[in-house]
């Protein structure tokens, strides 16, 4: 039998730099008041969001991917031709083919990048980041531009008393590339497809065309509130397990942003020391989707309340329903 | 078996964490909206942690029909 060639990589990887990017439409939740018979004081007390950002005209999902990635590859201090493959996670491309990941790439002047979109709503970020963290070490890319963003606002019933307020825009990226020690602990993902109605787009593709419905995203709230303070107050805990940490060993908590009740859920649940800083980001974003993670890491590092190489768990939950974790290393 | 009261007061430890709720104001005749002023998160959050502090199972739609303190305590002594 031919022996054929595998490829080899470095032992391990590590998130080199972290970008991101937020539309500049501000959206107060006065701004609802109009469509759904709600308060400023509900929404805050319900979500913990104050504001959160829409895209205006002249924006849009390829202008905030492309200006977080550029951020994160000078941040990175690589060339574009250091980068073998770049991977997008959103579900906020309304456009099914071609994939929107070679566009960007092109536009970044990368050469010949393997390129594709990806699916995991708000855990996207986490999915991707397993896929650039296997991807270098086994030598199938030198570093990988992980992107993940989100216009929601697209997709948004103003008229939902129970979406309308959630969520906000933005996109964040990073660069996964070559380490000397690990940055990325080992992933805890799975998916649950028989909650596949817990959050779903209302309308499907040709239903809309036939109908003439535009599709918006729908939410059981309590159904998803539930998971998250349960199942995935537990998928947390594992994550700081399987890459060999305590509680105490972690600097900074950086959960999907969904609702500040949930967070609140989580930390009780993990009993983690006061001294880890813990995401709050919703208060002025929303819930970013796949965005939420890297657009929180970024504003974390840019105000100084993390610093890089410290010890950070992050995770993602959302449609699938879907969830990804790790513990990472700062960059 | 644990006791009413047992079940009371373990129940109260656990709206006290979630909600804030004093321990002594959570007792059987007390509604858990009107009179504790827990909302519909935190009561979910409540009725997870009863799940896994009594080892009994709350479907959604038996949770609507838990108002009271008492309707939950008995749930729980009749599931438990």
């Amino acid at each position: 039998m031919t022996t054929l060639k595998a490829s080899t990589g470095p032992q391990f990887a590590r998130i080199m730099s972290v970008g991101s990017a937020t539309p500049s439409r501000v959206v107060p939740n006065d701004y609802f008041l109009e469509f759904i018979d709600s308060s400023d004081e509900w929404i805050t007390q319900r979500t913990g969001i104050k504001e959160r950002r829409w895209i205006a005209e002249d924006e849009s999902i390829t202008t905030l991917c492309l200006a977080a990635a550029r951020s994160a590859i000078e941040r990175a201090g690589i060339s574009v031709d250091q980068i073998d493959a770049v991977i997008l996670s959103t579900i906020s491309h309304y456009h099914q083919t071609p994939a929107l990941a070679p566009q960007l790439a092109t536009e970044l002047g990368i050469p010949d990048a393997a390129a594709f979109d990806i699916s995991a709503a708000c855990a996207g970020f986490s999915y991707g980041l397993a896929q650039a963290e296997s991807m270098v070490r086994s030598g199938q890319a030198r570093h990988v531009l992980l992107i993940a963003g989100e216009t929601i606002s697209e997709i948004t019933d103003v008229t939902d008393r129970g979406t309308a307020f959630l969520f906000g825009d933005g996109a964040g990226a990073a660069i996964v590339g070559p380490s000397e020690t690990n940055g990325i602990g080992p992933v805890v993902w799975g998916s649950d497809g028989s909650q596949a109605g817990a959050i779903w787009q209302t309308v499907s593709w040709q239903d809309a065309v036939t109908g003439g419905t535009w599709p918006s995203l729908g939410m059981d709230g309590r159904a998803v509130f539930k998971w998250a303070t349960s199942f995935i107050a537990q998928a947390a805990k594992k994550c700081l397990d399987e890459a060999g940490i305590t509680p105490d060993e972690l600097d900074v908590f950086i959960p999907h942003q969904a609702n500040d009740r949930i967070t609140d859920t989580l930390l009780r649940y993990l009993k983690l020391p006061e001294k880890v800083v813990v995401a709050r980001t919703i208060r002025h974003l929303g819930n970013n989707s796949a965005a939420t993670i890297p657009m929180a890491m970024d504003a974390l590092l840019t105000s100084g309340e993390a610093k890089s190489g410290q010890t950070a768990l992050i995770i993602g939950f959302g449609a699938g329903l879907v969830y990804a974790g790790q513990v990472i290393t700062l960059p | 078996m644990a006791t009413t009261e047992e079940i009371r007061a373990q129940l109260a430890e656990l709206v006290n964490d979630v909600a804030g709720v004093p321990v002594e104001d959570v007792q059987l005749d007390k509604s858990f909206v009107d009179d504790l002023d827990v909302d519909s998160l935190a009561m979910v959050e409540i009725l997870v942690g009863c799940e896994e502090k009594f080892g009994v199972a709350i479907p959604d739609e038996e949770s609507k029909n838990l108002k009271t303190v008492g309707d939950a305590v008995a749930y729980i002594e009749a599931h438990s």
